[in-house]
């Protein structure tokens, strides 16, 4: 008979009341644990055995809802779909269970999400079309179209991209990763006519794709596998495609490599930089590069290497380009 | 133990804004006895930033690259996360759609060269870890760095997306990674543990927007600071030409002096093999690397 595997595992939990509380605290529960438990059974086992108070988002328990998302030992994770021997393997056998963001709690895992909210309603997420009030024939959407979503459409809502991207930590104004994903999702659905006025809003810098430091922490927090970074690369060239993209240093800086390569093969850093800051706007850099020179780390213009073999590449990128700018 | 060759991808900055990058992997592969061809046909991988602007033409300009590597019926060895990413992300996009890779290949055929699918492509530092063995590194070791406390930054591409890791590189847990301690470990040096080891510098952000890429790499300075770290350990030169040659503006950024010295893999890697600072081009660091 194949033996039912138990552990013993402490949790240390973040606990916070924001109506009584100054400062949130830590609380430490141990339990025995049995192989198929999920995070929401701890969640559950801890408001039931320990202390009625304990509060948690939760509702459909089959991984769609997107309610239950919280983070251990810093990893975001849907409570209900993450398996606590997978975690105590990767982690120990203590786990620090926290919300989402640890800023934002009202009561121990609950977090206010109007943050969230907001950024997401901004994009328009909705299918935008003239509809009949008397259609005359179905609107069939083709397999290879329905593709073209990437599954996006299966974006839950939970957050978890979104509470773990580094940008929206240090800047207030960024959309996110779960916003632009659903920007991506109607722009690239056939029966949509808001595509132009929604790549405005997510060309915006500051604010919009530009502003991805390209971490890849949103591909690894979401739990329905959907890579938002990968959405947010096709909307860099839904701009390029479209036309939209304006002439600032965020499109030099992606436009700026082929010229570059071109050239030399190998990048020409110093040559980036000029190209996309522009001659006044280089200038800011004069410190750095002053220092840089001082060091051996500049490159003058006349010394710059090249590729062996730059006919191939000059050959390469003459043939192979798709996109104009 | 037969002796390693590899393939060596150098990426653009190793022969630009930071030199001693080159020289010290060069150094430190002689000092292990590796042998690393140089890769001097290829292009740059296009950073991240060129697939934003025309992917068709980045994923082409990464198969021929890796094409070079297949020559030689070697395995390509990186020394840029962004690099590694870039051009196992190429690897696994073409051996997984016959389509695609047709489509390129019927380019590079117009250059004579075909895209085969029949190399690996790995980060130096998994080179080290799964090929060499850090038993076989800790018998080399000449002048272990005790009583120096590292702290290692991973550097996002190396780490992240881990599916893609798993297949083609170390095959890290992001959120547990553990090679670079190992490799302190063999070098006699103590690890530090800070939560911020497998977080974003945000170098590629730095043109457009400063102020988060400051804000993302004061973080993780100030993390590493205030854990007694002596000196910050990084396999990435994009991560390296951030909190090295931009350390003064992250100061800024924060609020607080940071004054922390930041090594490349191999120039920590080479101290400890007993290798002279001017051999890992220590010259070059703009931090003072002031605990040698």
């Amino acid at each position: 008979m194949k033996s039912y595997k138990k552990r013993r595992l402490i949790f240390n939990v973040f606990r916070f009341n924001s109506e009584t509380d100054h400062l949130p605290y830590y609380v430490k529960y141990e339990m025995e644990v049995s192989q198929d438990e999920v995070v929401l059974d701890i969640l559950n086992r801890i408001k039931w055995e320990f202390d009625g108070s304990f509060s948690y988002r939760r509702s459909c328990r089959h991984g769609i809802c997107g309610s239950c998302a919280i983070k251990v030992n810093q990893k975001p994770v849907l409570s209900c779909k993450e398996n606590v021997f997978h975690l105590a393997d990767m982690f120990g056998e203590e786990l620090t269970l926290e919300p989402q963001d640890e800023k934002r709690a009202i009561k121990d895992m609950v977090i206010d999400k109007k943050n969230f909210w907001q950024k997401y309603s901004s994009v328009k997420p909705f299918l935008v079309a003239e509809v009949q009030s008397h259609p005359k024939k179905e609107n069939i959407v083709v397999q290879e179209e329905a593709d073209e979503l990437d599954e996006a459409d299966y974006c839950i809502q939970c957050g978890n991209c979104f509470y773990t991207c580094p940008v929206v930590n240090a800047n207030d104004d960024y959309l996110g990763p779960a916003a632009l994903l659903k920007a991506f999702r109607f722009n690239t659905d056939v029966r949509d006519e808001n595509r132009s006025q929604r790549l405005d809003i997510i060309n915006e810098p500051g604010a919009g794709v530009w502003d991805c430091v390209k971490c890849y922490e949103c591909a690894e927090a979401c739990p329905k596998e959907l890579s938002p970074i990968s959405k947010i690369t096709k909307l860099h060239n839904q701009i390029f495609e479209d036309g939209k993209a304006l002439n600032n240093v965020a499109t030099r800086h992606a436009i700026g490599f082929k010229s570059s390569i071109q050239k030399h093969g190998i990048l020409d850093e110093g040559e980036l930089v000029r190209y996309s800051e522009g001659n006044i706007g280089v200038l800011k850099h004069l410190p750095e590069a002053y220092a840089m020179w001082k060091k051996g780390k500049i490159v003058m213009p006349w010394d710059m290497p090249k590729s062996k073999n730059m006919d191939e590449i000059k050959k390469l990128v003459d043939i192979a380009s798709t996109v104009d700018f | 133990m037969s002796k390693l060759r590899y393939a060596l991808y150098t990426g653009c900055t190793a022969k630009e804004s930071t030199p001693e990058l080159l020289k010290s992997t060069l150094a430190v592969a002689e000092a292990l006895d590796i042998e690393l061809v140089l890769l001097d046909e290829a292009s740059c991988c296009g950073a991240s930033h060129l697939q934003d602007f025309d992917d068709f033409l980045s994923l082409t300009l990464n198969a021929r690259n890796i094409c070079y590597a297949e020559k030689l019926g070697l395995t390509m060895v990186t020394i840029c996360n962004t690099c590694q990413l870039n051009t196992s992300m190429t690897k696994e996009r073409l051996d997984n759609d016959k389509a695609l890779k047709a489509k390129v290949n019927q380019k590079l055929n117009e250059i004579g060269l075909e895209y085969k699918g029949n190399v690996e492509v790995k980060h130096f530092l998994y080179a080290l870890i799964d090929d060499m063995g850090v038993e076989e590194i800790a018998k080399r070791v000449k002048r272990p760095l005790k009583n120096i406390n590292i702290a290692p930054f991973y550097g996002c591409h190396n780490i992240r997306p881990s599916e893609l890791q798993k297949k083609n590189n170390g095959g890290e847990n992001p959120y547990v990674p553990d090679s670079l301690e190992k490799l302190i470990d063999a070098i006699g040096g103590n690890s530090i543990d800070y939560a911020h080891k497998n977080k974003c510098c945000g170098f590629h952000v730095e043109l457009q927007a400063p102020k988060t890429a400051n804000r993302l790499s004061g973080d993780a300075m100030l993390d590493a600071m205030d854990n007694n770290a002596d000196v910050v350990v990084t396999p990435c030169p994009l991560c390296h030409l951030r909190l090295d040659v931009q350390q003064h503006n992250i100061s800024k950024e924060v609020g607080r002096d940071i004054d922390m010295p930041i090594l490349h893999l191999p120039q920590m890697l080479g101290l400890a093999l007993g290798l002279f600072p001017e051999d890992l081009g220590l010259e070059h660091n703009i931090t003072d690397i002031n605990f040698v």
